[in-house]
């Protein structure tokens, strides 16, 4: 049954072509799930997030395993610099409308591989697949027009450009990018309006709507992280690659933007993040997956994963379960070696 | 010291069809670097290009929008072939290419193989293509006295080319400012800032950075027809130091800006001038010999663009803010 009702939820989304994305107008109808069931079918749980556990709740948790709804499906990826091989996935999934998180310790690939996936780097070997479509050799901008967008380790705001600015480029549609449209203001005034208001729409969210005026590069860095969040939002992707969006990120607003991330998923939107701070994957993630040495080295669901031997040795370490910030902790530890 | 005349040739300056012409090399250059990021540093190639398309083709017999097509074409394929490679690489790439690119262009038409089409180290003398310029001037064959500023009304050095000269500069300038302020021009900030960015919200970057590319090319191929107008094409009065002033022209005014480039060619070329005339009047010729003053005068006007560049970074016109933030 699962699986029958993943397809009518994913319907909406696959029906829309990826040129086609209207601003302003979500291409998932939540409400319609809401009230009523799709003929013959049982009304379950309507939040994304519940279907996801459902779905997933039956997957093992190994390394590549097949998941009941992806969105992405990459396999063979590798990626050699020099003689050393940065990413070597074997096959890869992302489960349509949950929250992934892709972890693993420093050096393990995960940055590349998203660069890969998003047509930033070139892999050596590999195919990958996005909503069904073949994705390898495909400009970035031409992923990024599909539906999948991404956020960057280190942010990337445009400085001198007001932070509403920076929003508007995140616009899909604007016809007053053609340099020749651009010098008739009446073809693009109207597409501009409806971005702005949801740009305005967007920061309101996000709690920069009082900077909107603000040249970007006057933001401090969380702000920006949540900047580029919601730039990467604009276009209303299928999917989101968030690179460690919680960096260099205070705590109450690392809050927030756990909420945002949640909320995503709500919407509909798949979310693929890569994080350090286990704590927070624990917390929002519906899937973890572990990378170390460019292999994949475990899957799984959130609790599961982290007790999983090949997660410890590899990233965890023997202390994964204390946190490390509690003195007392720390106390015992010294005098545990003492 | 005749103080009168070097208020009227200074102020001759003001409005000089050359003063046009480098604010419309500088207004190419600032749709490239000021607000796209490009660092072309072979402006004086797109110029040099459009006043061999024009002089070349009137030379030929062919008509004034014809010529001025040619000198467009020609600029639209230097920007083709100059960007093609150099577009997906890093910025430095392409002052280095656009340098070179722009001796090469020299080299070749001062060279003797070249002789019959451009005249060679000799150029293109004005009555191989300027008659049909003046002949298209409405005004009657006179000189006109217009404030301080006498010039002949057609012939040459004329009010007409200022007309037109200046006609050119307001509709690049409005041009400039409806590009600036649309969607477009905001995609080209993007790029400035960060590329990758841009990329990633699924906008063809390399495809805004030739269309930069190429209309910057095609001001600076118009700035080149009015440089040569005046004067004769000679390949060596458009080397590189034309493409330096005009870098001066656009930092002085303010780069980024709708109005930097025009301002900074005026104030440039009227301070130089100024400055000489100053030196000429005052300071006898056994001192200091007019070809000292030519120099000198380069100097006083190069201290003076250093001290604004220390103490008014952003330009004359430039927004201190966007300073601030150093990408």
């Amino acid at each position: 049954m699962s699986e029958k009702t993943s397809k009518s939820t994913s319907g909406a989304p696959v029906s829309v072509p990826a040129k086609g994305i209207q601003p302003g107008k979500p291409f998932h109808d939540l409400a319609k799930w809401a009230t009523k069931a799709p003929e013959g079918e049982h009304l379950i749980s309507t939040a994304f997030g519940d279907k996801v556990k459902e779905d997933l709740k039956f997957v093992h948790n190994e390394p590549g395993v097949h998941k009941p709804d992806p969105i992405l499906v990459a396999d063979n990826v590798t990626r050699r610099f020099g003689g050393m091989t940065a990413v070597n996935v074997k096959h890869f999934e992302i489960e349509r409308h949950g929250i992934t998180a892709l972890i693993g310790p420093n050096g393990a690939g995960k940055t590349t591989f998203f660069n890969l996936m998003t047509g930033f780097d070139a892999p050596n070997t590999g195919a990958w697949r996005f909503d069904g479509k073949d994705l390898a050799h495909v400009h970035p901008e031409q992923v990024a027009r599909m539906g999948m967008v991404r956020t960057f380790q280190l942010t990337k705001v445009m400085s001198r450009l007001t932070v509403l600015d920076n929003m508007l480029l995140g616009a899909p549609v604007q016809p007053g990018e053609g340099l020749f449209r651009a010098l008739v203001p009446g073809l693009w005034k109207k597409q501009e309006k409806a971005n702005v208001e949801k740009a305005e729409a967007l920061l309101e969210r996000f709690l920069l709507i009082k900077k909107k005026d603000d040249f970007a590069g006057s933001l401090s860095g969380g702000q920006r992280k949540l900047l580029e969040m919601a730039r990467a939002l604009m276009s209303d992707p299928q999917l989101v690659m968030l690179d460690e969006p919680m960096a260099g990120v205070n705590p109450a607003l690392k809050q927030s933007l756990l909420d945002h991330i949640l909320s995503l998923r709500e919407e509909g939107t798949t979310v693929l993040f890569v994080e350090h701070d286990i704590n927070m994957v624990r917390h929002i993630a519906d899937w973890v997956t572990v990378m170390a040495e460019g292999k994949i080295v475990a899957e799984g669901q959130p609790k599961s994963v982290m007790n999983d031997p090949a997660v410890i040795d590899a990233y965890l370490g023997a202390h994964a379960n204390i946190d490390l910030g509690d003195d007392s902790v720390m106390d015992l530890k010294e005098s545990e070696e003492h | 010291m005749d103080i009168m005349t070097i208020i009227t040739n200074t102020l001759g300056e003001l409005i000089a069809p050359t003063t046009a012409a480098y604010a419309l090399a500088a207004i190419g250059l600032n749709i490239h670097f000021g607000m796209t990021g490009l660092m072309n540093m072979g402006q004086a190639g797109f110029m040099l290009l459009g006043a061999y398309g024009f002089a070349i083709t009137q030379s030929m017999g062919a008509n004034l929008f014809t010529s001025v097509c040619a000198a467009i074409v020609l600029a639209v394929i230097y920007a083709l072939l100059l960007g093609i490679p150099t577009l997906k690489l890093g910025p430095d790439y392409l002052a280095m290419v656009t340098l070179a690119a722009a001796e090469i262009i020299r080299i070749i038409g001062r060279s003797t193989a070249m002789t019959k089409l451009t005249g060679g180290s000799a150029g293109i003398s004005p009555q191989d293509f300027t008659t049909k310029f003046e002949n298209l001037s409405p005004l009657p064959d006179d000189s006109t006295t217009f404030l301080f500023w006498t010039y002949s009304n057609n012939i040459a050095n004329s009010w007409w080319l200022r007309i037109v000269a200046w006609v050119l500069v307001a509709i690049a300038a409005v041009l400039c400012w409806r590009w600036f302020r649309s969607p477009w021009g905001r995609v080209l900030k993007g790029i400035r800032e960060d590329e990758n960015a841009i990329r990633s919200l699924g906008k063809n970057v390399t495809v805004y950075k030739m269309q930069a590319l190429i209309i910057g090319g095609i001001f600076g191929a118009l700035g080149g027809i009015i440089f040569v107008l005046p004067r004769s094409v000679q390949p060596d009065s458009l080397g590189r130091a034309v493409t330096f002033y005009a870098w001066t022209i656009l930092l002085l005014g303010g780069a980024a800006t709708i109005f930097g480039p025009i301002i900074g060619s005026c104030l440039l070329w009227v301070l130089l001038t100024f400055v000489k005339e100053l030196m000429r009047g005052a300071i006898p010729e056994t001192v200091i010999s007019s070809n000292q003053v030519e120099s000198l005068g380069w100097v006083i006007v190069g201290v003076a663009l250093m001290c604004l560049v220390i103490f008014r970074p952003q330009g004359l016109l430039g927004d201190r803010k966007e300073l601030a933030f150093n990408v």
